[in-house]
């Protein structure tokens, strides 16, 4: 039976929520849990993730015809890390605070499972273009996870979005929530709204089908 | 004997190898270094400012700054080009000496801990911390930035020298955290150990280093309004 063929439109979309890396497939989840107490953290992660996730599926779907199989894994990971350095001067180049902000987990994008996982299970089968829209795809669903995460941390645990205050003088924040621990709070909680929406959409695509069987019948 | 695997792969060539993996380490080392050239004199600016803010973080008072160096007899003199680890004689607004600031490094769990801390010559000790920079583990080794109990430390650590001026009087360590009895041992961090004895080694380092020169020859040094 041929293998259904699926639109651009759905290599960019599954990421950003049927296969959410974060939400969905609980990839890469240390700089998940570990940068995502400010929102601007979040957000900056994101994109420096995003933008790996870019240029090695690049790289790796243009490449996959030259890398030989019983080399695959060394030459992503010399990709993957190429890109990663990059992006560290990159962003001591627009700001050391950043840098020191997001501290070694810049770094540990080299072994983000996301990363490698996507350039071996799919740029390295598909062309250049279905590549790109799959890293970006993923890229901007993880940051889209990281971004929630973060906000609740924030808000919660700082009492500000951005650094500008939300509450007034009297509320005592929540500080558990930009602690380590609080990362696995409020990755609890949005996992539980996440699995509750997808029942929700399941439940009500299950429910369609039937009365389409028993319309036809 | 045994009929061909169809489903065997074909054999890779050595030279399908090589020429894979020589070829994108190369486009990676050209990669790496034209990112590096190009961002490097940006880098460098923000470091300076960084360092500038950090400067006036730890000794308030500075309005200017000498970076100083040792020359091969241990004299104090001005630094003729920017060091790794700089010390900074820092001079207030009518070119008083305020105190010094002193960039040291050990080794702490993850890799070099890097500290920026300043000398009082009128209280004869260690008045103010701050990380430069550290990749130590986050939630455990990075609570030297934040744990008050350890920033205390740093209000007046004792480093006096001995009556010779050659040397610090008493040895800066790191204790059990609860177990300070001496305005020379820093307070260490439960759960934070290996960092926070690398900040004890850091301030012992850096302290035996400079401060018998500065004591030396720093109220002497000829100021300058180098910013």
């Amino acid at each position: 039976m041929p293998l259904k063929q699926v639109s651009p439109t759905d290599e960019f979309i599954k990421g950003l929520w049927r296969d959410n890396p974060v939400f969905i497939h609980m990839l890469g989840l240390c700089p998940a849990l570990a940068v995502s107490n400010t929102a601007i953290n979040a957000l900056a992660m994101g994109a420096a993730t995003t933008f790996v996730l870019l240029m090695a599926g690049l790289s790796v779907s243009l490449l996959r015809n030259f890398i030989p199989r019983e080399a695959r894994i060394v030459s992503y990971i010399c990709i993957i890390a190429t890109f990663v350095t990059c992006v560290d001067y990159a962003i001591m180049a627009i700001s050391i605070e950043l840098h020191r902000a997001l501290g070694a987990f810049i770094a540990l994008i080299v072994v983000n499972c996301l990363i490698l996982g996507r350039s071996e299970a799919f740029a390295s089968k598909n062309n250049p273009g279905r590549a790109l829209l799959d890293a970006l795809g993923m890229g901007v669903g993880f940051t889209g996870a990281l971004f929630f995460i973060g906000v609740m941390r924030e808000v919660l645990g700082s009492g500000t979005l951005f650094g500008v205050g939300l509450f007034p003088d009297g509320f005592q924040t929540w500080t558990v929530m930009v602690l380590p621990s609080g990362g696995f709070f409020a990755m609890a909680i949005w996992l539980l709204v996440v699995n509750w929406i997808r029942h929700r959409q399941e439940d009500a695509e299950k429910k369609t089908a039937e009365q389409a069987g028993e319309a036809a019948s | 004997m045994n009929a061909p695997d169809p489903l065997q792969q074909k054999k890779t060539s050595t030279w399908e190898m090589y020429r894979a993996i020589v070829g994108i380490g190369a486009f990676c080392a050209l990669l790496i270094v034209s990112v590096y050239q190009g961002t490097y004199a940006r880098i460098a600016d923000n470091k300076a400012r960084f360092l500038n803010n950090a400067i006036a973080g730890v000794l308030p008072a500075v309005h200017s700054t000498v970076e100083v160096s040792l020359d091969e007899t241990g004299a104090l003199i001005r630094a003729t080009e920017p060091a790794d680890l700089p010390a900074f004689l820092g001079y207030g607004e009518d070119d008083e000496l305020v105190g010094a600031v002193i960039t040291a490094q050990a080794m702490g769990y993850a890799d070099n801990v890097t500290v920026l801390y300043s000398y009082s010559f009128d209280l004869q000790a260690i008045v103010g911390f701050m990380v430069l920079e550290t990749k130590e583990t986050p939630g455990l080794g990075d609570k030297v930035e934040t744990e008050p109990h350890f920033l205390a430390n740093f209000e007046a650590l004792d480093a006096r020298l001995n009556e010779d001026g050659t040397a610090l009087a008493n040895a800066i360590v790191t204790v059990k955290q609860g177990e300070k009895t001496e305005p020379w041992q820093i307070d260490g961090i439960t759960g934070a150990t290996i960092t926070s004895d690398a900040i004890g080694v850091i301030m012992q380092k850096g302290s035996s280093y400079w401060l018998p020169a500065f004591e030396r020859d720093a109220r002497n040094f000829e100021p300058s309004s180098e910013e």
